[in-house]
């Protein structure tokens, strides 16, 4: 038996805080207190354990591990103190899943719209994976999606059902 | 003359194997294959010539075609869930024990009843079933509809589920060139050399196309081809791969067949390709048409091209004697083929002079061929026996006979122009072609609005785009009616769609009858509506209607092609999308524990509530007043994360929720809830929900569970496109939080039960205020609302925690009997408390108004979304139907939804209506119905008697009250 | 199946990504408005075969209402833009312009 396309593993540990502001305005203090710069649009920055991603022009969405989000939550609302902004925890709200493998690519092509051949090392793409939503980049040996927690079974299931052994997109 | 052996030819076939045998079932014969063989040249190597019954008269059919244009090879396909009804013989490949039935016959294809309908079939003429079934009115019903359902329909549709897997896949091309032919793989060669990203599709498993059969260096010229896309890393190739439509903006859906043809691979057995294409080529090919002559479809008569085809990649000979007929040269290579394979061969040939390459070449091989000569009739009935010849340009008087056991005919040659028209491309009639082809001048436009569909080769009209591999030709003459001026007797079996028993004199009865649109003709007799779609038969129908019409072909047009291109199987549309993929269901934290305990599911959006937890041995009615009765006399816990949850927030955030809700929020106290009404700008109720006051700047808004969504993108599209200027952020927080209500006199002692840092005590924290701190080691906020009209305190936690809290309520409140309820159980609480409920006393028309929650509408702001269109005057119509409560006057529960009758009839005579039950139940507190609804100046009719007549012809009655059952004073909501 | 560029993100949405939500730029009737008014406002729409201008929000994006001028004739598309304006931008006007010479806003720049 052919082996799967992709192994999909669902990422457990880690916290997200999403942070609107007007990031022209704000983004340094926002970068100072994420430690991390301000992605452009439609990318994200990472210091490999921290990452930050643009999601929408008002909105950043900080991805960490779980036991730094309480100091990163203060430091985020510190930094913006006088500022029109929101800071939200949003770690439980969200499930993560990496797709890992030569062919993990194949695994996203078959779910999402998205195309990745124009999607950078360093892009965020927020679409759909086939009936929910997903935000996705490339990690290290393949891609790294987010959805929400109460699709996390489908999400689930339809990743591990698109990576089926036998089923690469290459032409046989 | 009859049909002998040997059908397989010694050697050759260039698409066969021989050293693999492969065994196969036809209506429980045992037969032989070779690998390589479709199913039409499996059987044709086995004598079978007939394959199938015209639908409408059940003529026996023979294979006309060679590919995916065939009408009449038609099977229903393999066992259990794999059954699949007409499948096409020519296109399907031969796999090791496929078992093939065939269709529409009864008791066998050889002996089938319904063939006494092609005895009738002078009584069938075009739209013979408007004619017929039209009076009396009664027999539709019972008698008429009943034997035209058993008659409709080709094939049976399969009733077990589908087996095998199927997915769907995206594409993101520079080009996609539909056609692996010469002509689309030179396309695609030129674009790959630009560096354009290239995606060729061919629908058969072998590159190449006509080319590798029509010419004697085509195999060559294909490989050469092949090997230079091959080895380019922006090309690729994919075979199998069905292009089915073309969409707007370049969207090109394709199927892929992967597993057709080995059902156990384990692998997806089709995908579905959606491809975005920044330019589409279309080099699809052109498809044979037939010539309309008495008896044309007679098993044996073929296409040239498919005789060809069988003869060169599957060295079969459908027949030892072939007659060729045609008003072309190209079908003379059907001849030469046919003749070095030492068959028998005469050509027939509707021109007067036949003297290009290709007749020259056959006249030198002794080849006879007869100039300006038709068919005017195919002799036998089961197989063809010889025919009978005659002046094309005459009335079919005979000029004499050959016996022969194959007739392969060649009307000329259409471009295959679906795809192009799909979305919007047009065509042109080229008169000295005859044949439609595309319009270069009106393709189809990209989002850019410049054409991003080009045709090329004989997809484009050009027949010989294989270039210097070509002989010359002469032209083909336009031959629609063979002979010309063919009796109606000859006319009356000309057949132009085979599949649907179309005949030269259906469509020109048609005409007479005044049936001058194309489309109008098309569906009037059917013509090109079976499940080849016309391939075939399209042109020949339109140029016998034009003729018929007096008018050229082009002012007739032709009828529009949609896709797709060939059937598409539903399995294959819904890809993946089927069991627990059909559709993402949502489930809360705690949706585990739900399912352990057994809970009775209600799908509310893609969420599943728990109903009722019915126990082993109780129906879900008595587990729900079960549920009640815990809740009103001890404690229960409900599920309630699915509550919208909406962050506000912001320097503008209180202005901007005056404007979203009927009533004041800029004004709650930080600490404290309101509920809230949200209505549209139409001024309708549309969600309702309690918001928190979290800190001076933030709100956090409930709204219902299906709102969430809506309602968050209802404050974007106002905070985006109205007041952009206002200060505002939103989050939609609804997954972030499991919520739980703990309701029930009993609620305050279990929760003082669990270690926690909030004070839930009356003083502390009253009823409509909500606390923050920890319970049981949980971050927590806990609101004190009540939608049962009990003590209750609704707490969220972060979602990751929901499940640990309902353990530990659980667990302190065991000898609490503490019960979990369910939706139906909350809903017929706040029906006993006369609590309204969005979607049950609303149904998009309500204002609320209507519902008695005038006190919900501030009267002191100057607007708010929707303000404007409560003012309207039958918005302040004092008849509006407004809420009451409702008891029946005997121990009935009336049907949710029931009216209550007024006196006299409308214009239509039916009883006029003073209003309508909108919430109704059992209730276990009261032991005794109660109900809501809407009623005419029902407020101001509290006691009199409303009348619901049922569909049983009995009559509820029930009298008018407050709509609020129980504790009317509300002493409950404090313990 | 459309394709539209949301101009806040700049990515290509397909139709799927998108959540149509009617005629753009429909100015709000207030408790002030007269009923006629009220009547345009709720209920009026225009359906033209030819230039029209639409919202839409990038739902399976970045979550931005943005509009569109578009051809639903031949699909054409003349341009996305951000929906904090009051009227379609002049690089947008001048490219409908190229394709439909004829076509007259129906709005007044002054406005």
């Amino acid at each position: 038996m052919a082996e799967a396309l992709a192994s999909v593993v669902r990422v457990e540990g880690l916290g997200m805080i999403a942070i609107r502001a007007d990031l022209s305005r704000a983004g340094d203090a926002i970068a100072g207190a994420a430690g991390l710069a301000i992605p452009d649009v439609t990318r994200h920055t990472t210091d490999g354990s921290r990452t930050l991603g643009w999601m929408s022009p008002d909105e950043l969405l900080l991805i960490l591990p779980a036991q730094e989000l309480p100091e990163a939550l203060s430091a985020l609302d510190q930094a913006l103190t006088g500022e029109h902004a929101l800071v939200v925890d949003v770690s439980d709200a969200r499930a993560v899943f990496d797709v890992l493998g030569p062919h993990a690519g194949d695994v996203i092509a078959k779910l999402s719209p998205a195309d990745l051949d124009a999607l950078p090392s360093d892009g965020l793409r927020r679409s759909r994976a086939a009936q929910t939503a997903v935000a996705l980049w490339r990690i290290e040996g393949g891609m790294r999606l987010i959805g929400f927690r109460s699709t996390a079974d489908y999400l689930g299931l339809i990743l591990r059902n698109a990576a089926i052994p036998g089923s690469r997109l290459a032409p046989r | 003359m009859t049909h002998t052996p040997p059908f397989r030819l010694a050697k050759g076939g260039r698409l066969i194997d021989r050293a693999f045998q492969i065994p196969f079932r036809f209506d429980g014969r045992h037969l032989r294959g070779v690998q390589g063989d479709t199913l039409a040249s499996a059987l044709l190597a086995n004598g079978q010539m007939l394959m199938g019954r015209s639908f409408k008269y059940h003529r026996p059919r023979g294979p006309i075609a060679s590919g995916a244009e065939e009408p009449n090879a038609l099977f229903g396909l393999g066992q259990g869930g794999r059954f699949e009804p007409n499948q096409r013989a020519t296109t399907t490949l031969l796999t090791h024990g496929m078992v093939l039935r065939s269709q529409n016959c009864w008791p066998s294809l050889d002996a089938d009843i319904g063939a006494v309908n092609n005895w009738l079939s002078p009584m069938l003429p075009a739209g013979f079933y408007y004619k017929t079934f039209i009076h009396p009115r009664p027999f539709w019903k019972h008698l008429f509809e009943p034997i035209i359902r058993r008659s409709a329909g080709l094939g049976r549709a399969p009733t077990d589920p589908d087996p095998d897997r199927y997915e769907q896949a995206y594409a993101h091309v520079d080009l996609v060139v539909v056609g692996g032919g010469i002509a689309g793989l030179r396309a695609a060669r030129d674009a790959a050399e630009d560096g354009q990203k290239v995606l060729v599709l061919e629908q058969e498993a072998v590159w190449g196309g006509r080319t590798p059969v029509d010419h004697k260096d085509g195999p060559a010229a294909i490989a050469r081809l092949l090997d230079d896309l091959r080895a380019r890393q922006n090309v690729t190739l994919r075979r199998n791969t069905m292009a089915t439509g073309l969409y707007d903006h370049g969207y090109l859906l394709a199927r892929e067949a992967l597993a057709d043809h080995d059902p156990n691979a384990g692998i997806p057995r089709q995908r579905l390709w959606r491809i975005r294409a920044r330019r589409i080529i279309t080099a699809t090919g052109a498809l044979e048409r037939p010539l309309a002559f008495a008896c044309n479809d007679v098993p044996g008569v073929m296409l040239a091209s498919a005789v060809r085809d069988f003869l060169v990649n599957h060295a079969i000979a459908p027949g030892q004697r072939i007659v060729v007929v045609t008003n072309n040269d190209d079908a003379y290579r059907t001849a030469l083929t046919a003749a070095a394979e030492g068959l028998e061969v005469t050509v027939i040939d509707a021109r007067d002079q036949a003297d290009g390459d290709l007749p020259q070449a056959a006249r030198a091989r002794n080849i006879p061929v007869l100039t300006g000569t038709g068919i005017a009739k195919v002799k036998g009935s089961r197989h063809v026996e010889g025919v009978v010849l005659c002046a094309q340009d005459g009335d079919g008087k005979p000029t004499g006979g050959i016996d022969c056991d194959v007739v392969a005919m060649s009307g000329g040659w259409s471009p295959v122009v679906h795809l192009y028209s799909h979305c919007g491309g047009r065509l042109i009639w080229d008169d000295a072609r005859a044949m439609f082809r595309p319009d270069p001048d009106r393709p189809p436009l990209g989002a850019d609005g410049q054409g991003n569909v080009t045709a090329v080769g004989a997809a484009n009209g050009d027949l010989r785009c294989a270039g210097d591999l070509e002989r010359a030709e002469a032209a083909t003459m336009p031959v629609w009616c063979m002979p010309k001026d063919a009796p109606y007797r000859l006319r009356a079996k000309m057949w132009l769609d085979y599949q649907n028993d179309v005949k030269v004199t259906d469509v020109q009865l048609a005409a007479r009858e005044g049936y001058a649109s194309v489309e109008h003709t098309k569906r009037y007799t059917t013509l090109g509506m079976a499940t080849d779609q016309g391939k075939i038969s399209n042109i020949n129908g339109l140029a016998v209607l034009s003729t018929a019409l007096d008018q050229p072909i082009p002012q007739t047009g032709t009828t529009t092609f949609r896709p797709p291109y060939t059937p598409l199987t539903l399995a294959t549309i819904a890809a993946d999308a089927r069991g627990d993929a059909f559709q993402p269901l949502r489930k809360t934290a705690m949706h585990e524990w739900h399912e352990r305990h057994g809970a009775s599911w209600e799908p509310v959006g893609h969420w599943r509530r728990p109903y009722s937890y019915p126990r082993a041995g109780e129906d879900r009615h008595s587990a729900i007043n079960r549920e009640i009765l815990a809740v009103r006399k001890s404690v229960g816990t409900l599920d309630a994360s699915t509550l919208g949850k909406i962050i506000v927030k912001g320097p503008d955030a209180g202005r901007f929720l005056d404007m979203m809700y009927t009533n004041m929020m800029s004004s709650l106290p930080v600490g404290k809830c309101r509920y809230g009404l949200m209505c549209g700008e139409n001024g309708f109720l549309m969600d309702d929900g309690v918001v928190a006051r979290l800190s001076d700047d933030t709100w956090l808004c409930h709204t219902t569970t299906g709102g969430a969504d809506r309602i968050h993108g209802h404050m974007e599209d106002w905070l985006q496109c109205e007041w952009w200027d206002w200060q505002v952020y939103t989050a939609n927080l609804t997954e972030q939080y499991a919520q739980i209500a703990v309701a029930g006199p009993k609620a305050r002692e279990l929760l003082d039960r669990l270690p926690g840092s909030i004070d839930v005590s009356q003083d502390a924290l009253p009823f409509m205020q909500w606390a923050e701190g920890d319970i049981a080691g949980i971050p927590a906020r806990i609101y004190r609302i009540s939608f049962s009209g009990e003590l209750s305190y609704e707490i969220a936690v972060p979602a990751g925690r929901g499940l640990e809290l309902w353990d530990r309520l659980h667990e302190a409140g065991r000898d609490l009997g503490i019960t979990p309820y369910g939706t139906e159980a909350m809903h017929v609480m706040r029906a006993e408390k006369g609590f309204i409920m969005i979607g049950d006393e609303t149904d998009g028309t309500i204002i609320p108004q209507d519902l008695g929650l005038g006190w919900a509408i501030s009267k002191k702001k100057s607007d708010y979304i929707g303000k404007r269109a409560q003012s309207r005057s039958f918005m302040k119509d004092r008849t509006r139907w407004q809420l009451v409560g409702i008891e029946s006057l005997d121990d009935r529960v009336i049907p949710d939804g029931a009216y209550a009758v007024d006196e006299g009839t409308n214009a239509n005579g039916q009883r006029k209506t003073q209003g309508r039950v909108t919430s109704s139940y059992h209730s276990p507190t009261l032991d005794r119905p109660i109900a809501m609804g809407l009623v005419r100046h029902g407020p101001e009719r509290m006691g009199q008697i409303l009348e619901f007549p049922m569909p049983s012809g009995e009559v509820l009655k029930a009298r008018i009250c407050d709509p609020v059952f129980y504790d009317k004073e509300g002493s409950r909501l404090n313990g | 199946m459309l394709i539209l560029t949301c101009p806040y993100c700049g990515v290509a949405a397909e139709e799927t990504e998108l959540q149509p939500g009617g005629e753009a730029h429909l100015k709000r009737v207030g408790p002030e408005g007269s009923d006629d008014e009220l009547e345009g406002y709720l209920f009026a729409r225009k359906n033209p075969k030819g230039v029209h201008f639409e919202r839409w929000r990038h739902a399976y994006g970045c979550g931005k209402w943005f509009l569109a001028a578009r051809d639903t004739a031949t699909l054409q598309v003349y341009g996305t833009y951000k929906a904090q304006t009051t009227h379609p931008p002049a690089d947008v006007v001048s490219e409908i312009r190229k394709s439909r010479p004829d076509w007259q806003p129906d709005w007044t720049q002054a406005e």
